[in-house]
Formats: C-alpha cells, sequence, structure tokens
C-alpha cells in the first residue's frame, strides 16, 4: 500500500503540492488525471523518492521512504519502476542496455539470457530488432517504448507510467493500455498512470484522482468518475474550455 | 546620512550574498567529495567505466599536452636565452626549462588543459544527463548517480592527470633541449647534466602532488556544476562555462597555495 499524508512541495514562491493525501491500494491501477502543469509528474516522483517533499510522509507498505538513508531507499526502489515523461533513456547506452540496465547491475545473468528478456520486454511493446540503436536513433514514440519496457524489464511491483501513451499512434497506445490492464490482471502489479487522455484512463484504471490545485480534488470508479458531481473534475472530463477551471483561471486566482 | 546608509547597506547586502554563495558552493564541493569518497568504497567499483574514462581523460589528451608543453619549453629556453646570452650562461638554460617545468608549468599546464578539455565534457555530459531527467532515471533503477557517475570519473582523473603531468614535464623538457642543443650549441651530455643535475626527486614529487589535487579539484567542481545544472540546453551551457571558469580559478589559487607551502616548509 502506498500512502501520501499532507504532502507539501514548492520550488522557490511556487506552490505545487498543498497538504495532498492519495491513498493507492495494492494490486490497484490508480490513474491521475489534472491539468498540464499541475504537478502529475512532480506527484509521481515524490511516490518514488526522486524528489522528497518539504513536508509530509510517503509511506510504502507502512515505511516512510522520506526517512531512508540512500541505501535503504535504493532496496525499496527496487521494486519500483518507472516510466519517465521524456523517456529519460540513457544516450551512452544502446536500447539493449538501456532495457537490460538493472539484468546487468543486479543479475548475474549471461549476456545471452538477457539478450532474450530485453526481446521479450521490446516485443512487449511492440518493437523488435532495434536492440543496437542508440536512444538518438528512435522516434519520440520508440523511445517512450523503449522507456517503458526498461520499466517493466524486472517485473517490478509497482509501476509508475508517466504519460505512456502521449506522442504515441492510436494503435500503440492501446497497445500499451493492454499492456498496463495485463501486467495488472495477471501479475497483480500496482500501478499509478498519469493521463490527459480520457479513453485510457476509463480503459485502464480501478480508481481515477483528480489533481487540481495542489491538491486531488476528487476520486473514484472510472464510473463515478464519468458521472462525477464535481464541476472540476466534469469540466476535464468533457474537455470544455468553459467552466470552473478556466473561470478561476480567468479571475486571476 | 539616509542615502549613505542605503548605499552602504546595498554594498553590505551584496557583499554578504557573495560571501555566503562562496561558502555555501564550498560546502556543495565538499558534500560532493564525501559523497565520492562513500561510493568509492562500496562496491561495486565499475572497471569497464573507469578504464573507459581514463582512456577519455587520459590517453585522448596525449597530443594537446604534448603540443603545449613542448612548445612552452621552446618558448621558455628561447625566452631564457635572450637574457643568458648576455652573461654568457647559455648552458644554465637547461636548468632552468627542467626546474621551472617540473616545479610549476607542467601542472599548471596540464590542469589547465584538462578543465577546458574534460572538465568542460563532464559538466556538459552530466548537464544534459540531468535536465533530461536520466539522473532520475538512474535512482528509479536504484543505481546511485554519485557512484555511477562521479566515482569513475574521479578515479580515473586522480590516475591519469599525474601521468599526464610526467609525459608534460618530459615533452617540455625536450622543447628546452631542440633549442639547448639546435640552437645554442650546448653539447648533449651538457644539456643532459645541466638538466638532471639540479633536478632532485623532490621537485618533481611537489609537481605531482599539485596536480593530483588539481585534479580532485577540476573533477569536482566539474562534477557538481554538471548534476546541479538546471534550465534546459542554456542551463547546461552556463553550467559548462561556470566549470571552466571556477576550475582555471581554484587550480590557480590551489597551485598559488601549494607553491607557498613547499617553500616554506619542505627544504
Ligand atoms: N525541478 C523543478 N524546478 C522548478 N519547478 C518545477 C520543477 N519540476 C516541476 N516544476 C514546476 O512544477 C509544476 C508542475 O510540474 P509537473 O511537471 O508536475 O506538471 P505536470 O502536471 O506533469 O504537467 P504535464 O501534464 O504538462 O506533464 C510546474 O509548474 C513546473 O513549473
Ligand atoms: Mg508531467
Amino acid at each position: 500500500m502506498i500512502e501520501l499524508k499532507n504532502i507539501y512541495k514548492s520550488f522557490g514562491d511556487h506552490v505545487v503540492l498543498e497538504d495532498l493525501n492519495l491513498m493507492i491500494n495494492t494490486g490497484e491501477s490508480m490513474v491521475i488525471i489534472g491539468r498540464s502543469g499541475i504537478g502529475k509528474s512532480v506527484l509521481l516522483k515524490h511516490i518514488i523518492g526522486v524528489m522528497r517533499p518539504d513536508s509530509g510522509s510517503v509511506a510504502i507498505d507502512g515505511t516512510d521512504i522520506t526517512m531512508l538513508s540512500i541505501k535503504d531507499l535504493d532496496k525499496v526502489r527496487m521494486d519500483f519502476g518507472m516510466l519517465f515523461q521524456g523517456a529519460a533513456l540513457f544516450d551512452s547506452l544502446s536500447v539493449l542496455e538501456n532495457v537490460g540496465f538493472q539484468l546487468f547491475e543486479y543479475t548475474d545473468m549471461s549476456a545471452e539470457e538477457i539478450r532474450q528478456r530485453v526481446a521479450e520486454c521490446l516485443a512487449k511493446v511492440g518493437l523488435k530488432d532495434i536492440e543496437h540503436e542508440k536512444p538518438a536513433a528512435l522516434s519520440g514514440g520508440m523511445k517512450k517504448r523503449v522507456a517503458l519496457a526498461r520499466a517493466i524489464c524486472m517485473s517490478p511491483k509497482v509501476i509508475l507510467f508517466d504519460e505512456p501513451t502521449t506522442g504515441v499512434d492510436p494503435i500503440t497506445g492501446d497497445v500499451i493500455n493492454r499492456l498496463i490492464r495485463h501486467l495488472h490482471d495477471t501479475l497483480s502489479v500496482t500501478s499509478i498512470t498519469v493521463t490527459h487522455d480520457m479513453t485510457s484512463a476509463y480503459k485502464i484504471a480501478d480508481r481515477i484522482a483528480m489533481l487540481h490545485d495542489r491538491r486531488i480534488v476528487d476520486i473514484g470508479t472510472p464510473e463515478e468518475i464519468r458521472h462525477s458531481k464535481n464541476a472540476i473534475t466534469r469540466q476535464f472530463i468533457s474537455g470544455s474550455a468553459r467552466g470552473p477551471i478556466t473561470n478561476e483561471e480567468g479571475s486571476g486566482a | 546620512m539616509r542615502p549613505f546608509r542605503t548605499f552602504a547597506e546595498k554594498i553590505f547586502s551584496g557583499v554578504r550574498g557573495r560571501v555566503i554563495g562562496f561558502f555555501a558552493y564550498i560546502g556543495g564541493l565538499v558534500t560532493l567529495f564525501a559523497q565520492t569518497v562513500f561510493w568509492l568504497f562500496s562496491p561495486p567499483l565499475r572497471k569497464w567505466q573507469i578504464l573507459e574514462q581514463m582512456n577519455k581523460i587520459g590517453v585522448a589528451s596525449f597530443p594537446i599536452v604534448f603540443l603545449i608543453t613542448l612548445f612552452t619549453g621552446i618558448v621558455l629556453a628561447l625566452q631564457s636565452a635572450y637574457q643568458m646570452q648576455k652573461v654568457s650562461a647559455e648552458m644554465y638554460i637547461a636548468s632552468l626549462v627542467a626546474l621551472s617545468i617540473t616545479r610549476e608549468l607542467g601542472p599548471v599546464l596540464v590542469a589547465l588543459i584538462i578543465a577546458g578539455r574534460c572538465g568542460a565534457a563532464i559538466t556538459a555530459e552530466l548537464g544534459t544527463m540531468k535536465v533530461t531527467e536520466q539522473i532520475e532515471a538512474l535512482e528509479t533503477l536504484s543505481v546511485n548517480p554519485v557512484q555511477y557517475l562521479v566515482v569513475p570519473r574521479f578515479l580515473a582523473m586522480l590516475i591519469m592527470v599525474p601521468l599526464l603531468t610526467i609525459y608534460g614535464d618530459f615533452c617540455g623538457i625536450v622543447g628546452g633541449y631542440l633549442i639547448g642543443v639546435g640552437k645554442l650549441h650546448i653539447t648533449h651530455g651538457m644539456y643532459i647534466k645541466m638538466t638532471f643535475d639540479p633536478l632532485v626527486i623532490k621537485d618533481v614529487m611537489t609537481g605531482l602532488i599539485k596536480s593530483f589535487f588539481f585534479a580532485l579539484i577540476i573533477c569536482l567542481i566539474a562534477s557538481y556544476e554538471g548534476m546541479n545544472s538546471q534550465g534546459g540546453a542554456e542551463g547546461v551551457g552556463r553550467a559548462t562555462t561556470a566549470s571552466v571558469v571556477k576550475s582555471f580559478m581554484l587550480v590557480i589559487i590551489a597551485d598559488c597555495f601549494f607553491t607557498a607551502l613547499f617553500y616554506f616548509t619542505v627544504e
């Protein structure tokens, strides 16, 4: 179980998260939606500990990771995988070395076994025969998928996806949605997905949380969100330019 | 009275800001140094990466070190010949070149070359990794960025810079020899004798101690600037400039400090 309690985070004067609370059950597929620049990526980075909150706690199965030493935190992270919004592939390494990064680092698998495992992971995201390319030679969508393959390579128990379907074609998008759902159904992976794309949100979510104005303003099953009474959520999912979100921006708040 | 006070306050707070900034920076470097030493002794030590960095920093710098120290040796011999010939003391040019190269110019020139050539490259590489979230990605993969990125570069620098200094010393002396024997007609035997007679092991050692600390300074500043750069390509550019400028300054300050230290302590 992942529990975020009273998280505050600001960059200089710019407060991004304020008194944010969120609980994600083990094996659950949580989707976080919200407008661009609202702090979704920042929230994900708090869950895996690459950003530390100014105050508040992030508890993973009861241990507060904001208090852990770097070495203990690294141990906790072994159960985590993360797909970054900008892919964040290591550009000095080949696709093989990127995807198999942790296999090379932490297992004594032979080079051949690693190659096979990497090929399997790449196949899951619809890629093949690109093991020897450098990331610079890949398209944006391909980078994203390679990064996705890297995130799932060690079969982590918790996976954080930052906009997995942004920048890929609709077919690949569906492949990725199915993959996330598949990981959840068969391996009972806990997944936390950030997305703008409501179609994929409905497809993959057990629950959807709406992040707005520094905190979670609405949370519920896809069905509940679809019929939410919250005006902010309603405006967001209908994708309308008029509503409470834009009104408050118009009044300069 | 009032305008004066605000003016004074302004200057004072400006100075205070600078001083605090300076100490915060040194604090950051010291922290990075402590982390580097800590991770240096926690396995695994990435041998391949260390070798790769030694190649990039050391082997690839051989040509430019050769060129710069050789020409410095030549220039040094020519410039001193200009004076020495007046008192018919050309022979002493050999000693002069040997001593000034090994004690001073070798270590400093090599440090400046490495700061410009490799320090900048380290900052640019780590800075790009920072702004494209690759460093955060390393962390999510349970690999410590200091251990993975800084330690190999640190070790490679500490090993290669002193070695390059020895090589540079040699090239500089060869430069002096070319002029001394080729142009000033000092005999081969005489030149060698005048080079190595006054040169004691202490001269070479103090030079190497200096170059060791220069390597430390360059690597720490380069890594620190890189890992703390922000603001996209522009930020990486700024960090790279800062890295080279700060390395140059600290290398020269450290040089002055060590020269004084050796002058007053080592007999
Ligand atoms: N390292 C940082 N330094 C300073 N400000 C930051 C940093 N990271 C994020 N921010 C700020 O935090 C806010 C939230 O950023 P975040 O990347 O989480 O947005 P997001 O919700 O993921 O948006 P998008 O959907 O466009 O990815 C932004 O206003 C951004 O300017
Ligand atoms: Mg984002």
